[in-house]
């Protein structure tokens, strides 16, 4: 009998697994990068060749919230929280409103067919065909008209309506790849349309659901241009706020910007880290069949 | 009515979608407690008919009547009908116990009522040990348990099943086909059961309904279709191997003072007389019919014996208890079986006669002279 070694998952070898080392970290040296940066003080920012051995320092992020004018004044608030409060706020409620009404919507396109029925979807689809920021003028004028320019209204529609396309469509091709029989073994038990969907289908696209989350929301929140142009003091998310902080008469603070970035894709991160089991299986969803 | 009637009545019921006919006028009559199977090739229309009685399909013409209620324009949850579908269709995010469940809740039972009814389910069915797993983790015979579990954990009008064991293995499938025939003959509530494998119809069904092309080409109970098929797709289609049908021409039949009609047929260059229906007197002569002789309906006869086919073995299968033997005459193959103690060889030559009374007499349109 030939001897045959047979490696089961989890078992690669030291040759692979290096290799596998060096690219994520070539992919994730950016993010540390400023990860690092965001705990050095100015001269260590600056120094050049990179520290990686240096005293870390808290102090950025202290100034992120607080700044102080004058020597030995009373810190003053630079308003961070309440972008960050703000980011969460705009970018969560309009992915979840998206989610809810594209979910209903994309139900609808799977189960009713209209007549025309791909012409509908598609013309949902050419709306993210072009940049967005093609739509800016008009949008532009419409927001001062009914004004919505600053409110979180205003902003929060924005962005529902530009997270609708993807969500319809996402959502669609979860619901289309569940088995109709379950649904009708559903009808012929009693239920009626509205649990079949709410108590049967649903369940079945959490996962789905999760991804489509995941991916609305690293859009949204890092949307920069129409939070540039459409949010006002009260309502400005934190990408805009950053942008704001590179100016400045004593030139770039690197390690202040690090730190608000280091900050900014907390959420982020703890949200797909949170999903990352529902993420696997929603975007493998219907690839392995039953 | 003193007595609340559960029976399920087809009248003239058709679908049509847009171009295709898929269903065409068939009737028929299930009675309460009794277990009817629509047989038939795939793409025949049996499942569309047994979808439209569910209600997951609407007939394009047509009287559905369960009950004695007309309930073409009834949804499928205002029937009052349970189905186990071809894939079991149980609910993925539900556990056994919640599926088993889920068709209570329309009821408006109390939890006790529930829990009470899923106890005795479970216990007929054997679930006892995999209430609290998820479809997933299940095998595909316990699958099918808890699908024909939750479609008689309530008391429906009646029960409804798409080819209930085409996804067990042969063992399996023994196994459940005992054990679905138990379970429904203690329900006294009508029954239809979609299959494509005839065995399982004869074993099942108290009677059963050939299909074809969306039509009812016969309903008789199992032995009435084996013994006198109604026509030759039906004489084709039921029994394994199927029945020889020859083409042979009527030289005359005559009705003797017995009442024991006999005639006399040409074919494949001999001719032979046999016992025959009566109603062969009817046929003009020279007209032409095919003969069907099931395979175990040979006997052999030394070679020149009278009313004998004489035929050279081409080719011996043998299938354990039985011996399938194809014969060549004239050109036609003729499927005969005989006991495995039978000696024979290939390339030998045999004579070999019908028994008596076991002709089947097809008319030039293919139907049954009776």
């Amino acid at each position: 009998m030939s001897k045959r070694e047979v490696r089961s998952i989890g078992q690669a070898g030291w040759g692979r697994t290096l290799g596998a080392a060096a690219i994520s970290i070539v992919y994730f040296f950016p993010v540390l990068f400023i990860i690092l940066t965001a705990f050095k003080t100015r001269q260590d920012a600056l120094a050049w060749p990179m520290k990686f051995i240096f005293t870390p320092t808290f102090t950025n992020f202290v100034s992120v919230f607080f700044r102080t004018t004058v020597e030995g004044g009373a810190a003053e608030s630079t308003g961070f929280g309440l972008y960050f409060f703000n980011s969460l706020f705009i970018g969560g409620s309009s992915v979840l409103l998206a989610l809810l009404i594209g979910t209903s919507a994309a139900y609808a396109f799977s189960r009713f067919p209209l007549r025309g029925n791909d012409t509908y979807l598609f013309m949902i689809l050419t709306t993210r065909m072009m940049p967005p920021i093609i739509a800016i003028i008009p949008i532009f004028v419409l927001f001062r008209i009914f004004g919505l320019s600053g409110t979180y209204v205003g902003i929060i529609a924005l962005y529902t309506a530009f997270n609708l396309p993807f969500s319809i469509w996402m959502v669609k091709s979860f619901f289309d790849d569940l088995d109709r029989d379950i649904e009708d073994a559903a009808r012929m038990d009693g239920s009626s349309e509205w649990r079949v969907f709410r108590n049967i289908c649903l369940p079945q696209v959490y996962a789905g659901l999760a991804a489509t989350f995941v991916f609305a929301i690293i859009l949204t929140w890092n949307e920069f241009v129409f939070a540039l142009l459409l949010t006002g003091t009260q309502t400005r998310t934190v990408p805009v706020q950053i942008v704001r902080t590179i100016g400045g008469s004593m030139g770039v603070d690197w390690g202040l910007l690090s730190a608000l970035e280091t900050l900014f894709i907390i959420p982020v991160v703890l949200v797909t880290f949170a999903l990352q089991n529902q993420l696997l299986r929603g975007v493998t969803f219907g690839t392995i069949r039953r | 009515m003193s007595e609340a009637r559960s029976d399920i009545r087809l009248t003239g019921v058709t679908k049509r979608f847009t171009s295709l006919l898929a269903v065409d006028n068939v009737d028929l009559t299930v009675d309460s407690g009794e277990v009817v199977c629509l047989l038939g090739p795939s793409g025949c229309g049996k499942t569309t008919t047994l979808r439209m009685i569910a209600g997951l399909e609407s007939a394009s013409d047509g009287d559905i009547m369960i009950a004695g209620r007309r309930v073409n324009n009834l949804r499928a949850r205002d029937r009052n009908v349970a189905m186990a579908f071809q894939f079991y269709a149980l609910y993925p995010s539900l556990s056994v116990e919640e599926n088993l469940a889920y068709p209570l809740h329309a009821d408006g039972l109390t939890r006790a009522q529930i829990g009470e009814r899923i106890a005795h389910v479970s216990k007929v069915l054997d679930l006892q040990g995999i209430l609290k797993r998820l479809p997933h983790q299940l095998g595909e015979g316990e699958k099918q348990r808890v699908a024909v579990g939750r479609s008689i954990v309530r008391t429906p009008t009646c029960f409804l099943f798409d080819e209930p064991l085409s996804r067990l293995d042969i063992q399996l499938r023994q196994q459940m086909r005992t054990q679905i025939k138990e379970v429904l003959a203690h329900l006294d509530k009508p029954t239809v059961i979609v299959t494509h494998d005839q065995i399982e119809a004869l074993t099942m069904a108290d009677r059963i309904a050939v299909m074809r092309a969306g039509r009812i080409e016969q309903v008789a109970s199992p032995h009435d279709l084996f013994s006198r098929p109604a026509n030759i797709f039906v004489a084709g289609f039921i029994g394994t191997p199927g029945m020889n049908l020859i083409d042979a021409t009527l030289v005359e039949a005559t009705l003797g003072p017995d009442g024991v009609a006999v005639a006399l047929f040409r074919l494949l260059g001999e001719t032979i007389s046999g016992h025959v229906e009566p109603a062969v007197v009817r046929l003009a002569r020279d007209s032409k019919v095919t003969l069907g002789v099931r395979p175990r309906s040979f006997e052999f006869v030394p070679l020149g014996t009278k009313d004998a086919l004489h035929a050279v073995v081409d080719l011996i299968e043998p299938m354990g208890a039985e011996v399938l033997l194809h014969l060549m005459e004239q050109g036609a193959d003729l499927r005969c079986v005989v006991p495995h103690t039978t000696r024979v060889e290939v390339g030998a030559n045999i004579g070999m006669r019908c028994k008596q009374g076991q002709l089947h007499v097809f008319d030039e349109q293919g139907i049954l002279v009776r």
